[in-house]
């Protein structure tokens, strides 16, 4: 019963923050003090799929562009990386894992503006590719945090014996390393995805108005004080990262999203 | 947690650490000193040879720096503590059974995927004076107009930048400390029972040496995004004082070119605050154990 009571305490504070983007994003007419929407109406949806849709729809394209392009480098250069550093013992191995981590306590806003001179000269600034070196900056560390902590419990004697019977090197990478890391790889991917898909400053210092992310579309948004379509832009800007959760919940299974941002 | 102990060629590490650290020594270190040079004058326009600290002295000077400093350590100290307060009595309650209940695991993750942006603006929705906890209010007769309704919104005690930081990152500590509570069974509190110790004092013996390290370093990490977030303090902020990166921005987006050093001057006393007192609280930590205060 005191789980029940508890679960459902849970429930109303994780949840109520969904409240009013929902009631709000299909609210047609909502005076105060009315504690419902007097009526209801597809305004706002229709404003996101039909008159604004093509700029909403360029804006998910470049958020995934950015994300998912992010994350996969994040994982190529992280899993070594993390490899090198939870599985061997070498000198100077703190010093190194503190420098490669620093960037997750150092906010993204004084590295952003640092960079931006020289992205301008070096012609970085306002494109894609200078976006996710930006955004790189900050997932990378998130990805070697997680990836070195599976390998620390993780046994190379089995490539040792993949090799011995012939394995070639990328046959024990796919073959035998992949699959038993699997489960790291998708918690660090999430991490990267989720962290490239919600930055907002170093996105528009670097990208300099010129990337149109979710994120730089609604804060334009909020400054124009229309609150339905804020509520149905939040909506589509949550829904991805939601269904990721969804999809990937399996493979989390018991450990979870533990140490996400 | 030190690995197993193996060895590799240096070869074999350059090639495995190389890249991650050439993307982040250039990008990272590349960012923070270069940011240096801009907000010490020092660059190819003075001929690399002199260095100005006038744009630290400027915002060392003014007389906002001390008010957004205050702000800024009052929303990410404040909204730190209460959010680990709550986090390790919602951990040990839900420990025995969370580790079996996928239903409760999945909902105590959704906050993880849901970015600040949305949740500034949702809890402006619903706390602001014309909000749906104003109407609720106003429906009950409690309150007469929006005007009478406490400010919750850019208001003098940031009480809604605290609500948003608070539930973004209760999920976060809660999932740190699960994942030791989760190895813990319920033998050590058993033992502390059976010598007559009090809830108070096997809570202070016995789960808080085990969850303390993890909490620690959880709390930290929340410290230092609080610290230096924008987008929250922005939107449900008042407009002064404002917090340090709130200022930074402001500066480096001035029209004013002038102004831009100063911003990144300000951004560059951001990371520096986070970094000493980051480590302080390590040393200090070092210290209270040696000396017993803490087990």
């Amino acid at each position: 019963m005191r789980g029940k009571t508890l679960l459902l305490c849970v429930l109303v504070s994780v949840t109520l923050p969904f409240l009013p983007l929902m009631l709000w994003s299909v609210a047609d007419k909502w005076y105060y003090p009315a504690l419902f929407p007097q009526a209801f109406g597809t305004r706002a949806w229709f404003y996101v799929f039909t008159t604004a849709g093509s700029q909403i729809l360029d804006g998910l394209f470049t958020s995934f562009g950015l994300a998912l392009t992010t994350t996969a480098a994040s994982l190529l250069l992280g899993v070594p990386a993390g490899r090198a550093l939870g599985l061997y013992d070498f000198p100077g191995k703190k010093l190194t894992m503190l420098f490669l981590t620093l960037p997750i306590i150092v906010p993204p806003l004084s590295v952003s503006m640092g960079l931006h001179l020289w992205f301008i000269r070096l012609e970085l600034a306002e494109t894609f590719f200078g976006v996710v070196l930006i955004h790189l900056t900050f997932c990378l560390p998130y990805t070697i945090f997680v990836i070195r902590g599976v390998f620390s419990n993780y046994n190379p004697d089995f490539e040792a014996q993949a090799r011995s019977l012939g394995a070639s090197p990328l046959t024990v990478i796919f073959r035998v390393m992949f699959p038993v890391i699997l489960p790291g790889i998708i918690v660090a991917a999430l991490f990267s995805f989720l962290l490239s898909w919600s930055q907002y400053l170093s996105t528009l210092i670097i990208g300099g108005g010129k990337m149109l992310t979710l994120p730089i579309l609604l804060f334009s948004l909020i400054g124009s004080g229309d609150r339905p379509v804020a509520g149905a832009v939040s909506l589509v800007f949550i829904l991805p990262a939601f269904l990721a959760l969804l999809g990937s919940a399996h493979y989390l299974g018991r450990t979870g999203l533990k140490g996400i941002r | 947690m030190s690995g197993p102990g193996r060895k590799a060629s240096l070869h074999q590490l350059a090639y495995l650490l190389g890249p991650a650290l050439t993307i982040i020594l250039l990008l990272f270190g590349g960012g923070l000193l270069l940011g240096l040079f801009q907000a010490l004058d020092f660059s190819s326009a003075t001929g690399m040879k002199s260095i100005t600290f006038d744009h630290f002295r400027t915002v060392f000077t003014d007389p906002d720096f001390a008010g957004s400093i205050a702000l800024t350590l009052y929303i990410s100290l404040t909204s730190t503590l209460l959010a680990a307060l709550i986090s390790v009595v919602l951990a040990l309650t839900i420990a025995h059974w969370a580790a079996n209940n996928r239903i409760l695991n999945f909902i105590l993750q959704i906050p993880l995927t849901v970015p600040h942006l949305v949740i500034a603006i949702s809890f402006l929705l619903l706390l602001s004076p014309g909000g749906i906890f104003s109407r609720f209010f106003s429906f009950f007769g409690m309150i007469t107009s929006p005007s009478t309704f406490p400010l919750l919104v850019n208001d003098d005690y940031g009480i809604s930048i605290l609500v948003v930081y608070v539930w973004k990152e209760i999920p976060f500590i809660t999932f740190m400390l699960l994942s030791v509570l989760k190895n813990l069974g319920p033998e050590l509190s058993e033992v502390g029972a059976t010598l007559n110790g009090s809830r108070l004092q096997r809570f202070r013996y016995i789960t808080l040496p085990i969850i303390g390290p993890s909490l620690g370093a959880a709390c930290l990490i929340v410290f230092a995004f609080t610290f230096g977030a924008f987008e929250v303090p922005y939107l449900l902020g008042k407009t002064y004082p404002v917090s340090l990166p709130v200022w930074a921005y402001k500066n480096y987006s001035d029209i004013d070119l002038l102004a831009r050093p100063e911003g990144i001057a300000i951004g560059l006393i951001i990371a520096a605050i986070i970094t000493v007192s980051i480590t302080l609280s390590q040393v200090l930590i070092q210290f209270a154990r040696k000396r017993g205060v803490i087990l």
